[in-house]
This record gives C-alpha cells, sequence and structure tokens, in this order.
C-alpha cells in the first residue's frame, strides 16, 4: 500500500495543470453539462479537443501504432482529475474515446482500428452509440433494427432512440439484427454506420432539462459495407457487451464526485435559516458527512481498480458495481444540494436570483438521466447480481 | 501509487480464511457461545501459534511488529468467522495502547505475554452515562507516587471477567476533563468484574468497579486516548467488514437452493436487488477500510477522520445487510437454530461498541471543520 505518486508522475501532474491553466481559457467553453446541443458548442469543443491531443493529453493508454502513447493508467487518471479540477469541458469525442475505442481495440480488425482510432483521438469523427430502440430498453437484446445482407453491403431499416449527440455525429456504432430466425442474442451483429449515408433521418428529442441532447435515428434502406461489421456475423451481443463494460465504467466514473461534494458543502455553509448556517443543522450536517463517507470510499474504490489494471489482475466482482453506486451517489449529491437550496430549488438556472449560477437544478435532472443511460439501477442490479454473484438467471 | 494489498497481506488473508473455515466452523462458535467464559481455547491457543496474538507487538517484545494493515486483514477474516474470544480486545486494543504508551517494564510484561498467549488485556472507558467524552467520566485516577489509584465504574468491558489485565481510561484528577490511560492488573485488591447478559453471544462484556484499584499511567495522555478510539474504530470496521460478506455469501447460497414458485428465490429480483446492493455498499467500504487501517500508520494527519469514516460507514453497512440477509432467509433465518442471527447480533454489538455511525460522523464533520 503506498499512496503517493513518484516523481515523473507528479512532474507529470504539474505539466497538465500549467497546460490547463494556460490553455483553458482559450477553449471559450465552461464545465457544465449544459449547452452540448448547440452546433457552436460543437465547433469550440473540436477545437478544444484538438489542441489537447495535440499536448498529449487525450486517451494516453491507447497502443502507439494508432495514434496512442501506451502510457500507464496512472497517466490518464492524473490527467482525468486534473481535467476535473479545473472544470474543463466535456469532450466531444467522448462516446468514441470512451465506449467504441476501448472496443475496437479489443475487438476491429486491423483496418478499422486504422481507421477510426486516430480521428476518434483528434475529435475528427464524431461518434453515437445506436443501442436503444422504442421496444427494447432493459431488454435491449430484443431490438429489431434489421440489417439484411445484399452484395458486400448490409440494408439497414429501422429505428433507433435515446441516442445522444446523433445529431452532431459522423459515425454510429450500431446493433441490429442480422439473423431474424435465431434466439434473440444470437442474431445480433455490430456494425458502423456512416451517420452522412444517404437514408439516415435524425429527429431531436427534448430531453426534460429543456436540451435536445437526444434523438430518434431512423434508417430507411440504409447501405453499410460489409467491411464496417465488428466481431463476427450474429455473434455481436457479445461486441456489445464489451462496449457496455466500458460504457458503465465511463458513467460511473468517481472523478467528479469529490467537487461536486465540495460544491455541496460550500454552499451549505452560506445557507443560513434561523441564524445557522445549514452545516450546523444536526440533521442536514450527518447527511452530509454520510455523503462525504460514500465519495470517499468510492474514491478509494477507483484506486483500488486502478491499481489492480496496473498490476494485470482481471476486474473481479468490484467492477461491477461501478455505474450503479457513482450514477446514484451524484444523483443523491445533487438531492441533498436542491434540498438544501430550499425555495431556491424552484429555480430554473435561467433565473437570475437562482443560487449558486443554478448549477444544481440542472445537475439534479441530468444525474438522473445517468441513472437511467447506460442501463438502470434496476438493471445494473440485475447484472450484479447474476454476473457478480452469479445468481440464477430469471428468464 | 499502489492502492491494494500486498502479496504478503494476500496470502495472509487466504491462509486465514482456510484456518478459520476449518478450526472456526460456526460449531466451534456456537460451543463458545454455550462456555461460561464465552471463549474457545483450542482455538486461542492455535491462533497464538500462528502469531496472531502479536501481530503488532513490535519485534523486541516478541511479536511480529507488523502494522495496522496487516491486522485489519486477520480481524476481518475473523469478522467473517463470527470468531468469539478477546483477541480484538486483547491483541488489537490493548496491545496497540501498551505498544504506543507503555514503558518496557509494562511492554516486557504484558505486550510480550499477549503475544505468546498467554495473558489477555482489555479496555475499559464508557460508564453507566455511555460516553466516549472524558467530561463525561467519573473514574478518576488519582497520582499516588509513581502509580495511580483508580475509582469508578466502567460499563461494557469486553471479557472484563477473564482478562488479566485492563486498560482504563480515566480523568486525571477531580478538577479536569484530561483523561489519560491507566493498566490495572484484574486480580489487584478494588477490581471486581460483573457479567453482563450480552446479545452478540460471541462476545462477552462486563461491569467493571474499580475501588482504589492501583494504576499505572500509560504516557501520551490524552493523544494516546484518542489513538486508542481511532484503533478500536479501524478494528471494528474490520470485523465488520468480514461480518458483511459472510452475510451476504449466506444469503446468496441459500438464495441459490431454496425453491419456491418452482425456481430458486436467487432468480427472483426482489432478492437480486437486495444482494446487489448489499455488494455495491461492501466494495466501496473495503477500500475505504484499507485506506483507514494503513493510515493510522502511515498518514497520521488523516488517520483519525477517516478512522471515522470507516467506523460509521462499515456499522451502518454491516447492521443494514445483515439485516437485509436475515430476510432474505425467510422463517428459518429467524430462527436460533440458523447461523445467520449470530453476524446479525454481532452487527448490532459493532455498531454500539466504540461510538455509533452518528457519533463518527459528527467527529468527521468537526475534523473536517463543517
Amino acid at each position: 500500500m503506498d499512496l503517493n505518486f513518484n516523481h515523473d508522475e507528479d512532474e507529470f501532474r504539474l505539466k497538465v495543470r500549467r497546460f490547463l491553466e494556460q490553455n483553458l481559457a482559450t477553449s471559450g467553453l465552461g464545465g457544465g453539462r449544459e449547452g452540448r446541443e448547440d452546433k457552436a458548442w460543437l465547433d469550440k469543443s473540436k477545437a478544444w479537443q484538438r489542441k489537447l491531443h495535440e499536448a498529449g493529453y487525450v486517451a494516453l493508454a491507447w497502443p502507439k501504432e494508432y495514434g496512442g502513447q501506451a502510457m500507464d493508467p496512472i497517466r490518464q487518471s492524473i490527467v482525468n482529475d486534473e481535467m476535473v479540477r479545473a472544470n474543463a469541458p466535456y469532450l466531444p469525442g467522448g462516446s468514441g474515446l470512451g465506449m467504441l475505442g476501448p472496443t475496437l481495440i479489443s475487438w476491429g480488425t486491423e483496418e478499422q482500428k486504422k481507421r477510426y482510432l486516430p480521428k476518434i483521438l483528434t475529435g475528427e469523427e464524431i461518434w453515437c452509440q445506436g443501442y436503444s430502440e422504442p421496444g427494447s430498453g432493459s431488454d435491449l437484446a430484443s431490438l429489431r433494427t434489421r440489417a439484411e445482407t445484399v452484395g458486400d453491403e448490409f440494408v439497414v431499416n429501422g429505428q433507433k432512440v435515446w441516442t445522444s449527440g446523433a445529431q452532431h455525429a459522423d459515425m454510429m456504432f450500431c446493433l441490429v439484427r442480422t439473423d431474424p430466425e435465431a434466439p434473440k442474442h444470437r442474431g445480433i451483429s455490430y456494425i458502423l454506420i456512416d451517420m452522412h449515408t444517404p437514408g439516415i433521418t435524425v429527429r431531436p428529442l427534448v430531453q426534460m432539462t429543456g436540451d435536445r441532447g437526444f434523438n430518434e435515428v431512423f434508417f430507411d434502406n440504409v447501405r453499410v459495407p460489409r467491411k464496417n461489421l465488428v466481431g463476427k456475423l450474429n455473434e455481436g451481443w457479445i461486441v456489445a457487451n464489451a462496449t457496455l463494460f466500458h460504457e458503465r465504467n465511463m458513467l460511473g466514473s468517481a472523478t467528479g464526485s469529490a467537487q461536486r461534494f465540495n460544491r455541496l458543502l460550500a454552499i451549505a455553509k452560506k445557507i443560513k435559516r434561523a441564524g445557522r448556517a445549514l452545516t450546523e443543522d444536526p440533521v442536514f450536517r450527518q447527511r452530509l458527512v454520510d455523503l462525504e463517507i460514500r465519495v470517499e470510499a468510492m474514491r478509494y474504490h477507483s484506486l483500488r481498480q486502478l491499481t489492480d489494471q496496473i498490476r494485470g489482475k482481471n476486474p473481479g466482482v468490484e467492477g461491477w458495481i461501478n455505474k450503479l453506486v457513482g450514477t446514484e451517489l451524484n444523483h443523491d449529491l445533487a438531492t441533498a444540494a436542491m434540498e438544501a437550496l430550499g425555495d431556491y430549488a424552484m429555480l430554473s438556472r435561467e433565473d437570475g436570483a437562482a443560487l449558486d449560477h443554478g448549477y444544481w437544478p440542472y445537475e439534479w435532472m441530468f444525474s438522473l438521466g445517468l441513472v437511467i443511460g447506460g442501463g438502470t439501477s434496476h438493471i445494473q442490479k440485475n447484472i450484479i447480481a447474476e454476473r457478480g454473484l452469479k445468481m440464477p438467471k430469471s428468464r | 501509487m499502489d492502492f491494494g494489498l500486498s502479496e504478503e497481506q494476500q496470502a495472509l488473508k487466504i491462509s486465514a480464511r482456510e484456518f478459520l473455515a476449518g478450526e472456526c466452523a460456526t460449531a466451534v462458535v456456537r460451543k463458545a457461545m454455550a462456555a461460561d467464559d464465552g471463549r474457545a481455547p483450542e482455538l486461542e491457543r492455535e491462533i497464538a501459534k500462528l502469531g496472531w496474538t502479536g501481530l503488532i507487538v513490535p519485534e523486541k517484545f516478541g511479536g511480529a511488529g507488523l502494522g495496522m494493515l496487516d491486522l485489519a486483514v486477520i480481524l476481518e477474516e475473523q469478522g467473517y468467522a463470527a470468531m468469539p474470544g478477546p483477541f480484538l480486545f486483547s491483541s488489537a486494543l490493548a496491545a496497540d495502547a501498551l505498544a504506543h504508551g507503555g514503558s518496557d517494564e509494562l511492554k516486557a510484561k504484558w505486550l510480550r505475554a499477549i503475544a505468546e498467549g498467554s495473558a489477555v488485556g482489555t479496555v475499559a472507558i464508557v460508564e453507566a452515562g455511555d460516553s466516549l467524552s472524558p467530561a463525561d467520566f467519573a473514574a478518576i485516577a488519582k497520582n499516588d507516587g509513581a502509580s495511580a489509584r483508580i475509582s469508578g465504574v466502567k460499563m461494557f468491558v469486553p471479557y472484563g471477567n477473564a482478562a488479566d489485565f485492563i486498560v482504563v481510561a480515566a480523568r486525571t484528577g477531580a478538577d479536569t476533563t484530561d483523561a489519560a490511560l491507566y493498566v490495572v492488573e484484574t486480580k489487584s485488591v478494588g477490581v471486581r468484574a460483573t457479567e453482563l447478559k450480552n446479545l452478540d453471544q460471541t462476545r462477552r462484556v462486563a461491569r467493571v468497579e474499580f475501588d482504589g484499584a492501583t494504576a499505572v499511567p500509560l504516557s501520551g495522555g490524552a493523544a494516546l486516548y484518542s489513538r486508542l478510539l481511532d484503533i478500536g474504530a479501524v478494528a471494528i470496521a474490520a470485523d465488520s467488514l468480514g461480518g458483511i460478506e459472510r452475510a451476504l455469501d449466506m444469503a446468496v447460497d441459500y438464495s441459490k437452493v431454496r425453491e419456491q414458485f418452482g425456481k430458486p428465490i436467487g432468480s427472483f429480483q426482489a432478492l437480486k436487488h437486495a444482494a446487489a446492493e448489499i455488494l455495491s455498499e461492501l466494495e466501496p467500504g473495503r477500500a475505504l477500510l484499507w485506506y483507514a487501517a494503513y493510515a493510522q500508520d502511515a498518514a497520521p494527519d488523516a488517520a483519525s477522520r477517516v478512522a471515522s469514516m470507516a467506523k460509521a460507514r462499515l456499522c451502518d453497512v454491516f447492521m443494514r445487510g445483515a439485516d437485509r440477509a436475515v430476510l432474505m432467509h425467510g422463517g428459518i433465518g429467524f430462527t436460533w437454530e440458523h447461523d445467520i442471527h449470530l453476524w446479525f447480533k454481532r452487527a448490532r454489538f459493532n455498531e454500539a461498541y466504540f461510538g455509533s455511525p452518528a457519533y463518527h460522523r459528527e467527529c468527521v464533520a468537526q475534523l473536517g471543520g463543517y
């Protein structure tokens, strides 16, 4: 057990910190989750990702032959920490960096890796995830978007839904049914679709936050080259699960919870009722500490997993819980803050009287979205029980 | 940065799990529960042979000289086994207080004996008013040359009947709220222990009356008392970690074999979700406990606050987890015959002993400058 970083790592951290201090302001972007539906946001954030990549701070652990630096995961975690500390903006290429990239590194052909990975790093190509359908949410494997093989192409017909960022995306990693006769898990394939292909219609959906962050995507005889198949035909479910694994870790990342807690604590110290700060209210004080302890526990839990990764140990049962615990914790933090705000919790972020720059109402809603997206907490508990604890399947 | 158990610690954990599965099966636990003194003498002898009793005792005094994280690994496994007896109170709490505040003479006498397994120590802190705050102690030590004389009544003293010596927390005078720790031999004149009837029969507690009993002061004063509270918090949290794992294992195993509606009850989402919730509190709790134990030796500035975090969290999770684990068993879980109630009751002992979760959360708030 040793919690100290070595000299090189400390130096590296300072270098990242200095880079962010000197360059963050030029991005013209805030660190919030909001505003990502705008084209203006996209242009600015693409430029920001390019700049970050040129400085060597994007996907550091990826193999060198595809534009990465083959660094150890500690460096990546240092960059992640520093980005959160500096309140750096979200990267537009998040789906590519966090989900498709790691999936392709394990499952893609050499040609696919060479073609797609470098452009994920630079932010040149933005990806979206074509998983959920109107009739297939938690029961993802029941999906019906059909891909028929015609010559050396797939012809895709059907519909995806809740597709975040599809309005900006150049490419989609998509699950399609290639064998409707087979049992549901055995007739699915994982394909990569160019979003500029004729026959694709993207229709925005308005989220409860008021943002147009996700979409419906319709496919009408969309032609996709056969070489865009990842893994084997009809064996896409296993590839889909690899992506889901990366998605769970991305969504459940503990980076950021500590900053949110500090923001909550700061506002609780400021809000006074009957001459007493909320931190001195015996009930709220206990609740704050309980949240801080959960945040700390997740921080150590992440360090433990990072250590296991460095030691070359396969993820064990502890890895299954990240998404469930991380997203619920972030939502609990925001919920506590909303209760702290009292009547001011009624105000949307646009109102000038909103406290703490209107951060919490949006965060409160968005964080619930993440409790749902990537598999709801109920589905996560099924996964934890069946795969982590080997409890019998209900089906 | 390397956040995890070392290879030696992992090996220690595996061997402890295997050893206790054989030598501390629930039949052994139940035999100790039924014994007058609540102990398992053969098991205690074996444990001394393995060197566990002297794990944190300095090598100079016959121990292994290891740290709190090593001890936490062993305590976790004892919690998993619901191991009965005075180990935690003697080889963790009393041993740590002596190692950090005892004179060489005291160490030579008692630490060596603890390590060998020839003596048992324990700690006496709270009184009838049930408070860890020295301002609430009625027990006062009066200086009497090199030693002192203690008068007062301590409650909830683990194995107060069986111990050879007691580390007693007392005020250092009638007109001060400063506390210090003292070592009192139980065979001294003026020490009388009366057993209390404990709900958790894997542990025994006593009311101990001191009436001008001779006491040797430990050096370190309030700081040593504070350290004892932290070590106690971590030790109980480690025992709780093992307890959560065991309660979860038992509930999950049962859910795989018990059938209702024509299938194993573990195939129903109600039980899956209950089990998943326990696991998702257990694993981050494990990491928190590791850091809390490590900090006691390696990060003195963080030690007290993270000890309180671990005590509050692990004890909450153990109590909630054990409660849900009983429920997952249905009717059989409510019987004396089934073993799950051993952990259910041990969780309550752990939650109460050395400060409740609410008490420790308040400590975290104060130390964090809320």
